[in-house]
């Protein structure tokens, strides 16, 4: 039960005014512009825009400045903020084949058309603190190198040529795409929803999902076919102007998780997959998502469903950190009346348990 | 004008927009300051909004919606009839206003030459190059697996 309450009004107002104090920290220090956030805390703000579910970089850098750093309430407040702009509709699917390659790795193929490009990555850094960061370190400049007009297919495509893997699903023309942000979730979800739901997933909460299936709650034994990172361009349909314009792009990053066989009496075995793709470079989430969508894919696939990496309600129900934390934080609000009713009976029932603990001492010291 | 001029038309005018999209605010208003800009009246007021962008499963599949993009988009007509558009990812609506301008001026006969030489072109120039430095550095990166050979063989 919640009841309006007055009063508070001067302290919730100085409250604030000693957060933005907060804030700012040391005055001293020279205070942080959105150009250094986006530029130099990227990651941050590409995780904020894929859970924030909005691509704007200044948006983004803004929203983690204004958070204080809190990556979740700056999703939050990006999403608050979509909500005040009108959709003037849907872009064209993006053509991830034709990204421009910043990083493509395969764990499946050595020699993949293209090659294994490492671009901009923490792997092979051997995680000591660099001191040199501390104060004014300026690295060099990127190595260059002679650029092959080789294309670079996504590997799945090319197992998919001699049959090895499973096709994706073909679009049906007929069938309108699943948007959460329009209409509220029901079960079963198709697999267009539940991807959507997990592109805005919380990241923790995929990680520790896919990790538990990685470690036997639920069946998934995958490679990481590809990972690719890089700028997309993104088209859509002009109404005004009669034909699809370019955007400009974005980027992204899609992962393709290769999994165990599926066959049956009609059917040849073959490899399944799990798909992930988040803007910005955000290589642990589009792992993380393609563990969990294949998960997920249980049911589709005549799989047990016996762990909660596999129960798609549990995982949609509880993967948005925007709502988790708007119920788990909930319970700080005032419930000061809710907690007077159970005061109340929980003494009565206390007297009740008091009363009918003492009748029996008096009646055997009657007797 | 037949399906194939139309649709030529068309090409030429969403490169010139993909370019245009893809440069700084800063470095087109740069640019269209070297063109005197004609009599133009707005038929759209440059506004933001949001974009739906979609993926499709698998890479290759059906649709799904990723996430949401702001966007800003524009129209205006010319004095001598030609309409532009502008649309471009980003909340900068001055950006989508010059690009509705560029894209009627694109249709002129009198102007697409010179809006090509003075705007489109100098920018494609360092479009394609920011593409290449970008390109170069990813390359720089790409592993040359050998094989070590080891014992009498």
């Amino acid at each position: 039960m919640y009841v309006a309450v007055k009063g508070g009004e001067r302290a919730i107002e100085n409250a604030h005014r000693l957060l933005a104090h907060e804030r700012r920290g040391d005055r001293d220090v020279p205070e942080l512009s959105l150009a250094q956030i986006a530029e130099q805390l990227s990651l941050g703000v590409d995780r904020v825009m894929t859970e924030g579910s909005l691509y704007d970089r200044e948006l983004a850098a803004l929203a983690i400045k204004q958070a204080r750093g809190d990556l979740i309430e700056a999703i939050f407040l990006v999403r608050a903020f979509r909500a005040t702009l009108p959709r003037f509709g849907a872009t064209d699917p993006v053509n991830t084949g034709e990204m421009q390659v910043r990083r493509r790795i395969s764990s499946t193929f050595k020699d993949i058309p293209g090659g294994q490009i490492l671009g901009p990555t923490f792997d092979y850094t051997h995680r000591l603190l660099d001191p040199r960061l501390a104060d004014g370190f300026v690295p060099e400049q990127p190595e260059t190198s002679d650029v092959t007009q080789a294309a670079t297919p996504r590997v799945t495509d090319i197992l998919g040529r001699d049959g090895l893997i499973e096709p994706s699903p073909a679009a049906d023309a007929d069938a309108p795409v699943g948007d959460l942000t329009r209409e509220p979730l029901s079960f079963p979800a198709d697999r267009d929803l539940r991807l959507q739901n997990l592109a805005r997933a919380d990241e923790g909460f995929l990680l520790a999902l896919g990790y538990s299936s990685q470690r036997g709650y639920g069946r998934n034994h995958p490679f990481a076919g590809e990972i690719r990172f890089g700028e997309v361009e993104v088209e859509f349909f002009a109404e005004d102007a009669g034909f699809v314009v370019p955007l400009g792009s974005i980027e992204l990053t899609e992962c393709q998780m290769v999994n165990q066989f599926k066959g049956s009496a009609t059917e040849a075995p073959c490899f399944t997959r799990g798909y992930g793709l988040a803007f910005g470079q955000s290589e642990r989430k589009t792992m993380s998502m393609a563990l969990v969508d294949r998960s997920l894919r249980a049911r589709e696939l005549g799989e047990e469903v016996i762990a909660p990496a596999q129960d798609e309600e549990f995982v949609m129900s509880h993967s948005d950190n925007v709502q988790a934390t708007g119920f788990v934080e909930h319970l700080k609000l005032p419930h000061y009346v809710d907690f007077q009713s159970e005061l109340g009976l929980l003494r009565k029932l206390r007297q009740e348990f008091a009363e009918a603990n003492e009748a029996p001492d008096m009646q055997e010291a009657a007797e | 004008m037949g399906l194939t001029g139309r649709n030529s038309r068309e090409a030429q005018r969403k490169a010139a927009m993909a370019v245009l999209a893809h440069s700084e605010a800063g470095d087109i208003a740069d640019h269209l300051a070297a063109i005197a800009v004609p009599a133009h009246e707005n038929l759209r007021e440059p506004e933001n909004g949001l974009v739906m962008v979609r993926g499709r499963i698998g890479g290759d599949g059906a649709p799904f919606n990723l996430g949401e993009a702001t966007v800003s988009r524009a129209a205006l007509r010319l004095a001598t009839g030609e309409v532009g558009f502008g649309y471009v990812l980003g909340r900068d609506r001055q950006k989508a206003q010059m690009i509705a301008l560029c894209d009627a001026m694109v249709q002129s006969m009198e102007l697409s030459g010179e809006v090509e030489t003075k705007v489109i072109g100098p920018l494609r120039e360092a479009m394609i190059a920011d593409r290449s430095r970008k390109a170069a550095e990813a390359a720089a990166t790409r592993v040359d697996f050998y094989t070590m050979v080891r014992g009498e063989g």
